[in-house]
């Protein structure tokens, strides 16, 4: 039985409005309202790990923006960790952790392990308490190796788990990542979310995560929230979501040698082009492996190159707008 | 600890500042070249007045003019546009986002960077005008102190001045207009271009009744010894009330621009 204290995060029909003006020739401006966040009500509990997905302008950043208290709301109501995020938004950041993907809050001129000190600081933590969470985010996040390394000499990859590793030194209750693997490559992705299972074991932080990259959902998240045109398209498990849609997945081969269409047991045929020297094969990740999809190919013909495709949150959108407006 | 985040944070902005070496050795040319210029100046316009102007003799305009080309880095003289770029790039949530005063750390890490530009641009300059042109420097010893604390007020008043500028960017996303006016009255009315004392009556009474030459004139008329005594005392008390209002007017001004702020980008 859960309690009002459990609720991180409670959103109670939030929205904002921005005034857009846009020049129409001349010198005549038209001033248009943008609703970027436009009545969204959910609540995430404690411990919790929800990915919060929608397409480009959808009203993501927005929502973060508000939780964070750095952004007004134009009406309805949020808390998070029990705070009014404006009024009260120094207090609030000492319980949360934020990752802005494209943005960094680490000192760009100094070695990267300064950061976490003065941040141990802004956060009033010991240091007989401060020393210990460092060195256990330096090992968890493996950032041994450039530690002294000024951030802007920092790969992409490396920065980012730098940025994580600067968001939990305080150990906030709720860890709120907004695109933390944009454009790293599959190695860091991968390295990254490991330690991030790891760390909601052992800490319990509640997670929110905005991503363009489904495959992050489905190693971190239990639940999703779905975003579109500042309302809430689906609220649920990810389970639920592929029931709704369907989140296949692509495997695009070339061929040594151009081949009439194969047909595969597991995966459906969905085309070929170049002649037949470079096919696509579609499938459900819940009931096959793209291992066994490739096997497959890899039995009737000789196979040269691959790639995988996700499916596009775009699309997955795209298909939860078309079914609402049926029903 | 609150006074140590603030210290990490000047220091931060100490060391960050001093990575940037040959911008130092290139700033201490331009201000030791740019000394000989405004001192032969000023040194003309002396000669040509028979000597002295507003008590200014040649040791005094040479020490009025190399402390001031020692010092102008180090009190910010040539202004900042951080807290303003980091509005417009939508930055400035990454600073919002922590337990921490926005003021009270833009400020502490302004004296992080003072603290490294006053020796590192302001030593050589001082130097050099020692040599060639000859110093006068006061024969009091509360010189040192009270020029210390008219200095570290003068860091104050510039900071905060820059820092208002700067967030006139919470109201009107470009402030380049705001960031011009702001430069041509303070270099006029702080004393940069000529002392404020050389000022015809008129311009005088404007120059004191705004915040500028409380963060070049004074300090330079503090340490010099052109102030000594009550009236030195009478100046950094002006310094200090210039420090309060602004401290509480750029607290207003975050206070009712931060309830407009829109965090630029996704």
């Amino acid at each position: 039985m859960l309690t009002m204290s459990d609720a991180i995060i409670e959103l109670d029909e939030l929205r904002r409005t921005f005034i857009v003006r846009a020049r129409t020739g001349g010198l005549r401006r038209v001033a248009r309202e943008v609703h970027a966040v436009d009545g969204i009500s959910a609540r995430i509990d404690a411990g919790e790990a929800v990915g919060y997905i929608g397409a480009n302008g959808a009203g993501k950043s927005t929502t973060i923006k508000m939780l964070t208290g750095i952004l007004v709301p134009s009406g309805g109501r949020v808390r998070t960790c029990g705070y009014e995020p404006v009024p009260q938004r120094r207090t609030l950041a000492r319980e949360i952790g934020v990752v802005f993907g494209q943005r960094s809050q680490l000192w760009w001129d100094l070695p990267l392990r300064e950061s976490f000190d003065i941040l141990a600081a802004i956060h009033r933590l010991p240091a007989a308490r401060a020393r210990p969470r460092i060195e256990q985010l330096i090992e968890g996040l493996e950032l041994q190796a450039f530690l002294s390394t000024p951030v802007r000499q920092l790969s992409l990859g490396e920065r980012m788990r730098g940025e994580v590793a600067a968001a939990l030194v305080h150990r906030p209750r709720l860890l709120i990542l907004d695109e933390p693997t944009i454009g790293l490559d599959m190695i860091s992705k991968e390295r990254l979310r490991q330690f991030l299972i790891t760390e909601r074991a052992e800490e319990g932080t509640t997670l929110l995560l905005t991503t363009h990259d489904m495959s992050d959902i489905e190693r971190l998240c239990e639940r999703v929230l779905v975003v579109d045109h500042g309302k809430l398209a689906y609220d649920g498990t990810l389970r639920g979501l592929s029931r709704r849609v369907a989140l296949q997945r692509v495997l695009v081969v070339d061929l040594a040698e151009p081949q009439p269409g194969l047909e595969v047991p597991s995966a459906v045929n969905v085309g070929t082009e170049l002649n037949g020297a470079r096919q696509s094969f579609s499938f459900a990740p819940d009931q096959t492996t793209a291992a066994m999809v490739l096997a497959e190919v890899s039995a009737v013909a000789e196979v040269r190159d691959l790639t995988l495709t996700e499916p596009a949150i775009e699309d997955i959108v795209r298909t939860l707008y078309h079914q609402s407006i049926e029903s | 600890m609150i006074v140590r985040r603030y210290l990490l944070l000047a220091s931060a902005e100490f060391r960050r500042q001093s990575t940037y070496r040959l911008a130092l050795a290139a700033g201490i040319s331009a201000n030791t070249v740019f000394g000989f210029i405004r001192f032969s100046v000023f040194y003309a316009a002396l000669v040509g007045a028979g000597g002295t102007i507003a008590g200014y003799d040649r040791a005094q305009a040479s020490t009025y003019v190399w402390l001031g080309q020692g010092l102008l880095a180090g009190i910010g003289l040539l202004g900042t546009h951080e807290v303003s770029e980091r509005v417009q790039t939508g930055e400035i949530a990454i600073d919002l986002s922590r337990p921490i005063d926005l003021q009270l750390s833009y400020w502490a890490r302004d004296f992080g960077r003072a603290a490294l530009m006053i020796p590192a641009r302001g030593l050589l300059p001082v130097i050099i005008g020692a040599v060639t042109t000859g110093l006068a420097f006061s024969s009091s010893l509360w010189a040192i102190p009270l020029g210390l604390i008219s200095l570290a007020l003068a860091v104050s008043i510039s900071f905060l001045l820059r820092y208002g500028v700067n967030l006139i960017s919470l109201w009107t996303i470009d402030v380049q207009g705001y960031t011009s006016l702001y430069m041509l009255l303070m270099s006029l009315l702080s004393g940069f271009y000529v002392p404020v004392h050389i000022f015809p009556g008129w311009l005088q009474v404007i120059a004191t009744a705004s915040p500028f030459p409380s963060m070049f004139q004074s300090p330079i008329d503090v340490m010099s010894g052109r102030v000594v005594g009550a009236a030195a005392l009478r100046v950094v008390g002006v310094q200090l009330v210039w420090t309060i209002v602004l401290a509480a007017a750029t607290r207003l001004m975050l206070w009712r621009g931060s309830s407009r702020l829109v965090v630029q980008g996704g």
